[in-house]
């Protein structure tokens, strides 16, 4: 096994449907957001906290913070697989990619339910 | 006849004697007769035959003599000398490790084409005519079976240059679609298992460098988007 290629882990179908699934989402989040928040009547804390909190929009954008990071993750995964060849450090780099990404998922679900 | 002279900068890496690979500044006579860059070349070659380089057909057919053409990759046999600025800078095909200046070693590209079986697997018993396809099933293979393996699309790509060892390339990809495409193979699952992972298609990020580079005028992003399409139909 010194030298040997191995290929074949089967999850990149997965992946790449999931980032085109994901980044559909995301730009039909941003311009779902952009029209409503232009309908918003004038704009201050208070509008934006009400706009922000109410069901509908806590719901998409609970699902829009979930596809970032799953976007994200593949994104990024890609650009180690790319670039880092060590397999030991590339490990090091997705763990940590992982956690980061699993981190700012859970501080942007917290800020969105304290609103 | 009118002559005019043209100038040249050519890559020169001989491993016997040089420490390093150059750039050698020659100028060569053409007339009304030479119109493709190759005729220019087979010129150099006679004013100094220590310049290296592969040649065959002639005529777009074989796909030995590709390079890398004032930054972009191409057949010279196929290169029009009347649209090149000058100097004309000649490199090898990037990414691909040299064997004497123009020439590169092509074992890895081969590897990955051999690495999609890009033979018919079919383990019926031969009929008495043909394997049969209507026409609509052949149009398919249109624009796919062309390819010449010139190695001009897989070396144009970041993601080869990247991961050779992993990644099949562009050229490879659009021979396996031209098997996964063609109704008389029977190994389409496998084909597409092959293929399943997340380095040996899905390093392709659509950026076109392979469409911009070859010289048949073959679409491989395209292919590889079929081959994408069938994995979503398999799966979904």
């Amino acid at each position: 096994m010194v030298n040997k290629i191995v290929v074949g882990a089967h999850y990149g179908l997965k992946d790449w449907l999931g980032q085109r699934i994901t980044a559909a989402f995301m730009a039909a989040y941003t311009v779902i957001f952009a029209v409503l928040l232009a309908g918003q009547p004038d704009l201050n804390y208070e509008t934006w906290r009400a706009f922000m909190s109410g069901g509908f929009m806590r719901f998409l954008t609970f699902l829009f913070i979930l596809s970032l990071t799953f976007h994200a993750w593949v994104g990024v995964r890609d650009i180690w697989m790319d670039y880092v060849k060590p397999t030991g450090l590339r490990l090091a780099l997705h763990v940590l990619t992982l956690l980061a990404l699993v981190g700012y998922t859970g501080w942007a679900v917290s800020i969105l339910w304290r609103l | 006849m009118t002559t005019r002279t043209m100038q040249f900068r050519i890559y020169r890496y001989d491993p016997d004697k040089d420490d390093k690979p150059y750039l050698q500044d020659i100028s060569v006579e053409v007339d009304a007769t030479d119109r493709k860059l190759l005729d220019a070349m087979v010129k150099l070659k006679a004013k100094d035959d220590t310049i290296a380089f592969r040649r065959s057909c002639r005529e777009g057919v074989c796909g030995s003599d590709a390079l890398n053409i004032n930054g972009r990759n191409g057949l010279a046999c196929l290169t029009d000398l009347k649209d090149l600025p000058e100097p004309v800078v000649l490199r090898p095909l990037p990414g691909l490790p040299i064997i004497r200046d123009l020439i590169v070693d092509m074992t890895q590209f081969f590897k990955q084409y051999h690495s999609i079986k890009p033979y018919l697997i079919n383990n019926d018993p031969p009929p008495e005519t043909e394997r049969l396809q209507t026409p609509e099933e052949r149009e398919e293979l249109n624009g796919v079976y062309e390819c010449i393996l010139c190695a001009c699309c897989s070396t144009a790509c970041p993601s080869f240059w990247w991961n050779p060892d992993k990644y099949v390339g562009p050229a490879g990809l659009l021979q396996a679609y031209r098997f996964i495409a063609d109704t008389r193979d029977q190994a389409t699952s496998e084909r597409l298992d092959n293929l399943e992972d997340p380095y040996r298609l899905f390093r392709c990020h659509s950026i076109m460098n392979c469409v911009d580079a070859c010289p048949k005028g073959l679409n491989p992003m395209r292919a590889i988007g079929k081959i994408k399409d069938a994995m979503v139909r398999r799966a979904v």
